[in-house]
């Protein structure tokens, strides 16, 4: 799968999402893209560098969610 | 005097054990005098804010933090842990209370210019509190705040040569024990496995895309000094496919009393003569082993590495000469389905660079864990989902006597089909006819 593909399936499907979720795990994401684990990540760790997705850590698991969607770092707990 | 009267958190300084809660009121004294004159980049009373949140959450029986984020240095996903107070105006110098992670060096070998400069950089730039190690193994400094990070974490990087350690749903950082470099158990060079692995899995340190973390721990014997086995979901335990080596000179030595037992460990009282029937023959778990007309033997079929003999009496009996190591997967502590000990998956391979036959089962687990784990299922919690056996099929990895772990402990042996000569096909029509529904 192209990037510019994978980056338009990836954020018409969290935008969609935007209203009940922001952040997603990363097999949420490999399912949107339909594609193996080890594969996906490749596209979307190109997505985090473009800035497109940023991470999200609890310190314990990780998630991912598009920037700037929901919380904000100040407000994490809230 | 102190910023928060902490009358609870005085209390702990009252046992006889070493305290926390001193540690950081010293640090919060360092801080306010500041005879070295350091230009602190966080508040300065950090530590005595630290003591005030505690104590407040003594006081409400509940935490005044708030964890996780959007905190980080730039294309890392981990590493760095986001913490928060509740109550910033109360206590502004934890506002942000940041943790970070740094990766320790195999075997946890520093210099001290090394140390020098972590405290350094620590003192400027964070709290100057830290935690040597984590559980995990990495250096931890706690507490900084969001503008620092990126700062941190060019110094660290830069000048010191060091990186940011695991966290997250990433591989966690690898950890060992000191290995051949001080250790004569070492069956391996644990230190330059879990630096080769270390480098070659940056990705996957790094770049979260795993269920649920994941650990490698490094033990060269079965010692187990990093408890590998209880505590990460792959383990690599040193051991020997041959015999141990038996000096009976040197048996002779412990027997008569010229040579001490256990290194002279337990040395300070007196234990009587050194018995070797009752604390080595009789001691072994598998009975594998027999002291008649001065004479040591072993029958090395039966012995399992449990290595009492061999710490017992080390001029004695040694490891064996064909070394490597075994790898054991799916240890956990206790959060989901209570704590589990790691179960061996592979008996024996050898340990040498460039370690293909290593990275193939490392590789062919993830693919599986990561296609079948559910969020937050770790590799131990999905051997017992789905079955030990699926996992050695998706490591293509054949059955073998050392995988069963309680013989006769259940009757029934389910083949598949395709296992049994001539399959099950039948005629449903045929077995009908003789046989009513």
């Amino acid at each position: 799968m192209e990037f510019d593909e994978a980056k338009k399936m990836i954020v018409e499907k969290l935008e969609k999402k935007a209203k009940t979720k922001t952040k997603f795990y990363f097999n949420d994401l490999a399912k949107i893209l339909d594609m193996k684990p080890r594969l996906a990540k490749k596209l979307v760790t190109k997505m985090v560098e473009e800035g497109v997705l940023e991470y999200w850590s609890s310190g314990s698991t990780s998630m991912y969610g598009l920037k700037g969607a929901g919380k904000q770092a100040g407000a994490e707990g809230e | 005097m102190a910023k928060h009267a902490t009358p609870l958190l005085d209390q702990l300084e009252s046992g006889p054990w070493p305290s926390f809660v001193s540690d950081i009121k010293q640090e919060a004294e360092v801080r306010a005098k500041n005879e070295k004159g350091v230009e602190y980049q966080i508040p300065v009373d950090v530590c005595d804010d630290l003591l005030g949140v505690l104590e407040l959450s003594f006081k409400h029986g509940r935490t005044h933090w708030k964890h996780g984020g959007i905190v980080g240095v730039f294309g890392y996903g981990g590493g760095v842990i986001g913490r928060y107070c509740d109550q910033p105006e109360m206590f502004p110098g934890v506002a942000h209370f940041h943790t970070i992670r740094i990766s320790q060096p195999a075997g946890k070998y520093y210099n001290t210019k090394f140390l020098n400069q972590l405290c350094d950089l620590w003192d400027f730039r964070g709290s100057g509190l830290t935690n040597m190690h984590g559980s995990t193994g990495d250096v931890v400094l706690i507490g900084t705040q969001t503008p620092q990070l990126e700062e941190i974490f060019y110094e660290l990087t830069h000048n010191m040569g060091q990186d940011l350690g695991g966290s997250g749903s990433n591989l966690r950082t690898p950890s060992d024990c000191i290995g051949s470099s001080r250790c004569e158990y070492a069956c391996y060079d644990t230190q330059n496995l879990c630096h080769t692995l270390t480098m070659e899995y940056q990705d996957e340190l790094h770049r979260p895309a795993f269920p649920y973390k994941f650990k490698f721990k490094f033990d060269g014997c079965p010692n187990g000094c990093v408890a590998s086995i209880a505590r990460s979901d792959m383990s690599f335990i040193g051991t020997w496919r041959d015999d141990i080596r038996v000096d009976q000179e040197a048996v002779a030595g412990y027997v008569g009393g010229e040579l001490v037992p256990n290194g002279g460990a337990h040395a300070s009282r007196d234990w009587g003569a050194f018995d070797i029937q009752e604390e080595i023959i009789d001691l072994c778990p598998t009975g594998c082993m027999r002291y008649e007309g001065g004479k040591l033997e072993i029958n090395n079929r039966e012995c399992t590495r449990c290595m009492h003999c061999i710490n017992a009496m080390p001029r004695a009996l040694r490891i064996g000469l064909d070394r490597g190591c075994s790898i054991l997967v799916g240890a956990k502590a206790p959060i989901l389905d209570g704590a589990q000990m790691g179960s061996l998956l592979v008996p024996f391979v050898k340990v040498e660079e460039p370690y293909d036959e290593i990275k193939e089962v490392i590789e062919a687990i993830w693919d599986w864990w990561m296609e079948e784990a559910k969020n937050r299922e770790r590799l131990g919690e999905l051997i017992k989902r789905q079955g030990f056996q699926k996992m050695l099929k998706a490591c293509n990895i054949e059955p073998v006597i050392q995988h069963v772990q309680e013989p006769r402990h259940n009757p029934y042996i389910f083949w598949n089909e395709d296992e049994v000569e001539g399959g099950w096909d039948r005629d449903v029509n045929e077995f009908r006819k003789h046989h009513l529904r």
